[in-house]
């Protein structure tokens, strides 16, 4: 692909600097909206209350007022706690949320690495994020954090597999693990010589889909599997000694992943950034404008899905995720793959 | 002065040393020591549980009260009989008119007089609205304590309806100081018996969304079946009473069985058990006892006798020398005042037996061996006001 964005900037530096601001953008952004729509007002209308009304129109400005309060409180460090490794982990959280986005693509050139690995790159790196907790959770010198951050590591172990056995099915069915590859995959594919819609892959693979969002929400640490936080048992988990700026760094992180994890799922499952070849030409410049947007439109309804069962759904126990992990959906994942396989060569 | 000053400072290093003693028993041993409380968002009060972990694996765990002991049964013997019920609104927060009603029936036990029936009958509406009041907190609490918040708010939602309806007829929400010695403060006012009917159906639509959303919740069921197990015969070695009695397969109500004037038995309901003893036992009993009251209070509104709402009392209130002992299921278990009168204005000695004390000694029993979630689970589904402990 070539670096030119928009048919605007040809110049190295200048795509450069255009896909930093972009990642960044990529982070905040649908971050930002995530939290009012979903954590503002979404859960605030199924829990029969308005949510926030007061700043700005609907309550719209909440956001900078929150960030605001976060920044005006003291940043305190215990005294016992490991003052470095104690700074260090909520940036390495939302660093890792960086480093997921950045294998993403938005648009036939909006992307800011094109990773031929990409799927094997965002599985990888999106397990940091739980070294991060699990440095919070030590350098804290408190045992709800302590057991907080555990929980996180075991939760992170038991899930990582299914969600990389549920990957692997699209993997086999596009025939490539580079994303854009995937979407492009998906827009050109046919369903048993029906081409009019493409393939999104949530038809074909939606027991993959299931999978993935369960292992998602664990490794996102929503309820049902929000052990790691669980705030009726351990206060708030890892984040407990938490304040300030670093606070609302986790606070980001937690929300940033969701969308990642969001726009990951879109890409692999809903076509990502592309509609199906047969209704447009997806190599004409304006899927760099289009895309991002249709992109943020199947994010919003898959983070829908992720907070809708949140704000929903009782919390398991750890031993009873581990269960669910070990005994259902591996196998389940594995069966998936076979059946995948068959179906491959024999169509 | 000095000499005062002298004992507070012994007291004080004295509780000082059982605290020390208690953290150093279970420093000791293997294993690494929690502390849940006093500030802890699942003990909703000031209990403190010492939790002794292997793993997250409770090995032993202690409650710790007396972290807000307000000293009412020597503060009653400071007050005058009517002054009386303004103190002990506060010990069960929630369902505070029921508070009120076993102390008003000893009073009256020992003057010998009787309310009206119109006044007993009100006093049985409210007391089984404030069991509504209680419960149905109770009911979004456990569901909070599990993890799922928007159960919470609707359980608060529709509590109002319940808060409307006491405060339409006492003037207060939370504390009515509503009972008088010989009847009632005031009637019923206009149209109140109406609108109760209506509020009723609406807690009954409430209990229907609560076992569908979480009581049939699949993730629900599994935190709460089988966790928490209390048999009948350890139920009643603890002492527990009420709802957590019941959910042990206990047959014992208050209500049907020490009947005291009020009007439960002139109505048409059931007393309900479960015989599991878990803690989803628990929260099924109490869901169920909401419906019965809704139908408890549908009765009485129909039925509300005419006539005056206060017997022929002495216009300043002596009680005669005597003893007295009142208790009555209340809606955290039975509550019962032994009240000693040595024929003043204000009672001698008041000794207040509250449900929850008991119910919370059983958690080092229930607790042995349950993991961390479970004893949040154990806790809210015992459930305890802490008010109703400390007193």
């Amino acid at each position: 692909m070539s670096g030119m964005v928009l048919g605007l900037f040809e110049n190295y530096w200048q795509v450069s600097i255009l896909r930093s601001v972009g990642v960044l953008a990529a982070v905040l952004l649908p971050a930002g909206t995530f939290v009012y729509v979903f954590l503002f007002k979404m859960v605030s209308f199924m829990q029969s209350r308005l949510g926030p009304m007061e700043a700005g129109p609907f309550g719209s400005m909440q956001l900078l007022a929150e960030v605001g309060k976060f920044i005006q409180k003291e940043d305190i460090v215990p005294e016992q706690a490991d003052r470095k490794l104690f700074k260090a982990a909520p940036y390495l959280v939302v660093g890792t949320v960086l480093l997921v986005y950045l294998a993403v693509p938005f648009g036939p050139d909006m992307w800011f690495a094109n990773l031929e690995g990409g799927v094997f790159y965002i599985l990888a790196v999106s397990s940091i994020s739980s070294l991060g907790v699990l440095l919070a959770g030590w350098s804290s010198a408190n045992k709800y954090a302590l057991i907080g951050g555990l929980r996180a590591a075991g939760q992170l172990i038991a899930y990582e597999l299914p969600m990389v056995l549920a990957v692997v099915g699209v993997v086999i069915q596009a025939g490539t693990m580079n994303l854009s590859g995937i979407v492009a995959a998906q827009a050109n594919g046919e369903i048993f010589g029906f081409s009019g819609i493409g393939n999104p892959y949530f038809i074909t693979q939606f027991v993959a889909l299931g999978i993935f969002l369960i292992a998602v929400q664990a490794e996102l640490g929503q309820t049902p599997f929000d052990m790691p936080i669980a705030e009726s048992e351990l206060v708030t988990g890892y984040i407990t000694e938490y304040s300030g700026l670093r606070f609302l760094l986790f606070f980001i992180g937690e929300f940033a992943s969701a969308g990642a994890f969001a726009a990951v799922a879109a890409t692999l499952f809903m076509g990502g950034w592309a509609v199906p070849t047969a209704w447009a030409d997806l190599d004409s410049n304006w899927f760099n404008l289009i895309g991002p947007l249709l992109m943020l439109t199947k994010m919003m309804l898959i983070g829908g899905l992720i907070f809708f069962v949140r704000f929903t759904f009782p919390r398991f126990r750890e031993d009873q995720l581990q269960k669910l992990a070990w005994t259902v959906l591996i196998p389940i994942a594995l069966v998936n793959i076979l059946a995948t396989t068959i179906l491959k060569v024999a169509f | 002065m000095t000499a005062v000053t002298d004992r507070q400072k012994l007291a004080y290093a004295n509780a000082q040393a059982a605290d020390g003693r208690v953290n150093l028993e279970f420093e000791t041993d293997e294993g690494m020591t929690l502390n849940m409380g006093p500030q802890h968002p699942a003990t909703h009060g000031t209990l403190r549980i010492i939790v002794k972990l292997d793993g997250e694996q409770v090995i032993s765990c202690e409650p710790v009260m007396g972290y807000m002991h307000r000293g009412y049964e020597k503060l009653t013997e400071v007050r005058t009989y009517p002054q009386v019920t303004t103190l002990i609104n506060r010990i069960d927060w929630l369902g505070s008119f029921a508070n009120e009603v076993p102390f008003i029936l000893a009073a009256e036990k020992l003057m010998e007089i009787e309310a009206p029936p119109r006044a007993q009958w009100i006093r049985t509406i409210l007391f089984e609205m404030s069991r509504i009041a209680n419960i149905s907190l109770f009911v979004g609490d456990m569901a909070l304590h599990i993890g799922a918040m928007t159960a919470a708010f609707y359980a608060f939602r529709d509590r109002e309806f319940v808060l409307n309806q006491i405060e339409g007829a006492t003037g207060g929400r939370f504390h009515p100081n509503f009972d008088r010695i010989g009847g009632l403060k005031d009637d019923l006012p206009k149209g109140w018996l109406a609108d109760t009917k209506a509020a009723m159906a609406r807690i009954r639509d409430f209990c229907d969304e609560m076992e569908t959303l979480v009581e049939g919740n699949e993730i629900f069921q599994a935190r709460t079946r089988g966790i928490g197990v209390i048999p009948a015969d350890i139920a009643l070695q603890y002492g527990m009473s009420g709802a957590n009695l019941r959910a042990s397969g206990v047959d014992w109500d208050l209500r049907r069985d020490e009947p005291v004037g009020l009007a439960w038995n002139e109505v048409d309901w059931k007393v309900i058990t479960h015989p599991d003893g878990d803690s989803f036992a628990r929260f099924w009993v109490r869901l169920q006892e909401i419906r019965e009251a809704t139908s408890i209070i549908d009765q009485l509104c129909d039925g509300l006798p005419a006539g005056p709402i206060m017997a022929k009392v002495p216009r300043i209130i002596k009680v005669p020398e005597g003893e007295a002992w009142v208790a009555t299921e209340n809606p955290l278990g039975e509550m019962g005042y032994y009240v000693v009168s040595k024929g003043d204005l204000g009672p001698f000695r008041v000794k207040i037996r509250t449900a929850s004390f008991n119910n919370v000694a059983v958690v080092p029993w229930v607790c042995r061996g349950v993991y961390v979630p479970d004893v949040v689970t154990i806790l809210a589904s015992l459930y305890f006001i802490l008010g109703d402990i400390d007193r």
